[in-house]
């Protein structure tokens, strides 16, 4: 396991590659910063889960991998490229987001809203193609929204919704794909549906998967990579079974905890202490 | 287009539109046969009638209409989109306010006169209300929300008209001269002053076909804007573009008219869905029905006074308004 404490170095998992690489980055709004000289590789074809307590810079980091906000130091690069000196029309074609902040106009069709995902692939003169209609098809077949395709966006509940959204950024048929908190506001049934489509993407085309989760429970059940964010920096990151532990919890969400084995998926499983339990 | 592209609202679209083509050379040639004078159908062919001559002054009228109205119809929806704000018209974002004081400081300052002159006032004055309007709403935190826009459009519009209002005031000579422009009419104009606006109208209209897809993209919220990798601030200011240019020339031509702007981009909207490749073109088409057919109505309610187009699009509009309010579709964006 990796636990580092001042300076994190680049942490990538032994054979594995990167296109996606935080490099010595810090970020903020104003004056504020919120990440301070961050260093992060994201392993190819896996699914990394960034995880850590409200305010610990999780999405901030995301925003800034996904180039929504400019680095006061350091870079993001993609492909050895600084993110934000490419034009971003290039990066929407390798590399795909699903904000939180995310709004669909009433009465927009699921069809209409996931067929604006093909929008990096279509321009002004360029016409609808037979490319823009399988990719809308097969990313509402991914997401079990083909029977939903006729119906106004506003009128799905939240699970449906959220499922349509992933459907528009699988879509934009990015070899990587950010996905900012995308389980919030949902149950629990909710949360492994659309977290089994995220997998099922990883499976089927070597989608790179980068989340933030703040439900630990979840994210070691789904993460390959699970990187551990305390007040902007990195305080753990590898596998789950490498990076919970009691130890871990207890820097990065201030809890004290058992660690034991899930018996469903054999990934680590976090049990709260509490005051009232010993 | 397949299954997969909403096919009941592209066949509606379509539909609309042919309708819409004909109900508007339908009003059209209303609008060039009725007045205080009517006259025949037989005209239409005969160079050589004595009416011809007003059927050529209402024939250029009705053309003027016609561009006005999809110039609004059009300029509506992109303000809507743009904002992200079902009631913002550009007269409440501030252009019709701003077109007037600039006419009437171009009038008691400068001592323009003539309409050709009063367009490239009405039109600076437009494009500053709208950047002063953007300009206020962007300070402070999270950019030009649409809330902002519209609180910024309406102290602006307040602050802009009582400065109008109080150079009328003081100053009769360019009230009388201002009162000609003021009342909102596409009558009298001549054709010369259609052509005047029409390079800038072409431009804005071409501005808008390439918005329909900025807007598709930044309606998603701009972090999904960017990730589509649209850029949002160089986005909102073509879309914004191609509103001073359309709303701002048709204010300078026919002076200031409500209500189309706002009602034409909600009716059709409700019909098509909020893709604006569909609703754009519509609006337009719309717009120029029904400035049209209100010109037309306004020259026969009350002969042998014409009533302003203005107020006759309102007349006409708020009906077929309150009808879509009531049915639950007018929706916010």
């Amino acid at each position: 396991m990796t636990v580092t404490h001042e300076r994190p170095e680049v942490v990538v998992p032994q054979e594995s590659t990167s296109r996606l690489v935080a490099d010595r980055v810090t970020l903020g709004y104003g004056e504020r910063t919120v990440v301070r000289d961050l260093s992060l590789a994201v392993p190819d074809h896996r699914v990394s889960v960034i995880v850590g307590a409200n305010a610990c810079g999780k999405s901030t980091l995301l925003r800034g991998m996904a180039r929504l906000l400019r680095p006061a130091g350091g870079s993001v690069l993609l492909d050895g490229e600084a993110i934000h000196r490419l034009p971003s029309r290039q990066v929407a074609r390798t590399l795909g987001l699903l904000p939180q902040s995310a709004v669909a106009p009433e009465g927009l069709t699921v069809t209409d809203l996931v067929s604006r995902g093909r929008h990096p692939h279509s321009g002004l003169l360029r016409r609808w193609s037979r490319e823009d209609d399988e990719a809308v098809a097969d990313a509402l077949a991914l997401t079990g929204t083909l029977d939903l395709a006729d119906r106004p966006v506003d009128q799905l509940s939240g699970g449906q919704r959220q499922r349509v959204w992933v459907a528009m950024a699988l879509a934009q048929r990015t070899d990587l794909l950010l996905l900012d908190e995308p389980t919030t506001y949902l149950d629990l049934a909710h949360q492994v549906e659309l977290l089994d489509v995220l997998r099922d993407l990883n499976a089927a085309r070597g989608t790179t998967i980068v989340m933030v989760l703040h439900e630990l429970a979840m994210a070691s059940r789904y993460a390959d990579h699970l990187v551990a964010m305390q007040g902007g920096r990195v305080v753990a990151a590898g596998t789950p079974a490498e990076v919970v532990t009691p130890d871990v919890v207890r820097r990065v969400f201030d809890l004290e905890c058992r660690v034991i084995e899930d018996p469903v998926s054999h990934t680590p499983l976090v049990v709260p202490v509490g005051r009232h339990h010993h | 287009m397949t299954l997969l592209q909403a096919p009941a609202r592209a066949t509606t679209a379509a539909r609309l539109g042919a309708v819409g083509v004909v109900a508007l050379l339908l009003v059209g040639t209303a609008s060039v046969l009725v007045g205080s004078r009517m006259l025949s159908p037989a005209v239409l062919l005969d160079a050589g009638d004595p009416l011809r001559p007003i059927f050529e002054a209402r024939f250029e009228r009705t053309l003027l209409g016609v561009a006005v109205g999809a110039a609004l119809g059009l300029a509506g929806a992109l303000m809507q989109g743009l904002t992200r704000n079902p009631l913002a018209d550009p007269g409440i974002l501030g252009i019709n306010a701003g077109a007037s004081l600039a006419m009437v400081l171009g009038i008691s300052l400068v001592g323009v006169s003539g309409m050709q002159a009063y367009i490239w006032f009405a039109f600076a004055g437009a494009a500053a209300a709208a950047l002063l309007v953007h300009g206020i709403a962007s300070l402070g935190g999270g950019g030009a929300t649409p809330v902002k826009l519209a609180v910024a459009g309406a102290a602006v519009t307040a602050a802009v008209t009582s400065w109008s209002t109080g150079v009328l005031m003081v100053d009769r000579a360019t009230m009388e001269s201002f009162r000609f422009w003021q009342v909102g009419t596409v009558g009298g104009r001549g054709i010369d002053v259609l052509l005047t606006g029409l390079p800038f109208l072409v431009v804005g209209g071409v501005l808008a076909l390439v918005g329909a897809r900025l807007l598709d993209a930044l309606a998603l919220g701009d972090d999904v804007a960017r990730a589509l990798g649209r850029r949002a601030g160089l986005d909102r200011a073509v879309v914004g573009l191609a509103i001073v240019l359309l709303a701002g020339t048709a204010t300078a031509l026919a002076g200031p008219i409500a209500f189309v702007g706002l009602v034409v981009p909600h009716a059709v909207r409700s019909l098509v869905g909020p893709a604006h490749g569909r609703l754009l073109p519509l609006a337009a088409l719309a717009g120029a029905i029904l400035v049209v057919a209100a010109d037309t109505l306004g020259r026969v309610v009350l002969p042998p006074a014409e009533v302003q187009v203005g107020i006759m699009a309102a007349v006409l509009g708020v009906p077929f308004f309150l009808v879509l309010v009531r049915r639950g579709r007018t929706g916010a964006l």
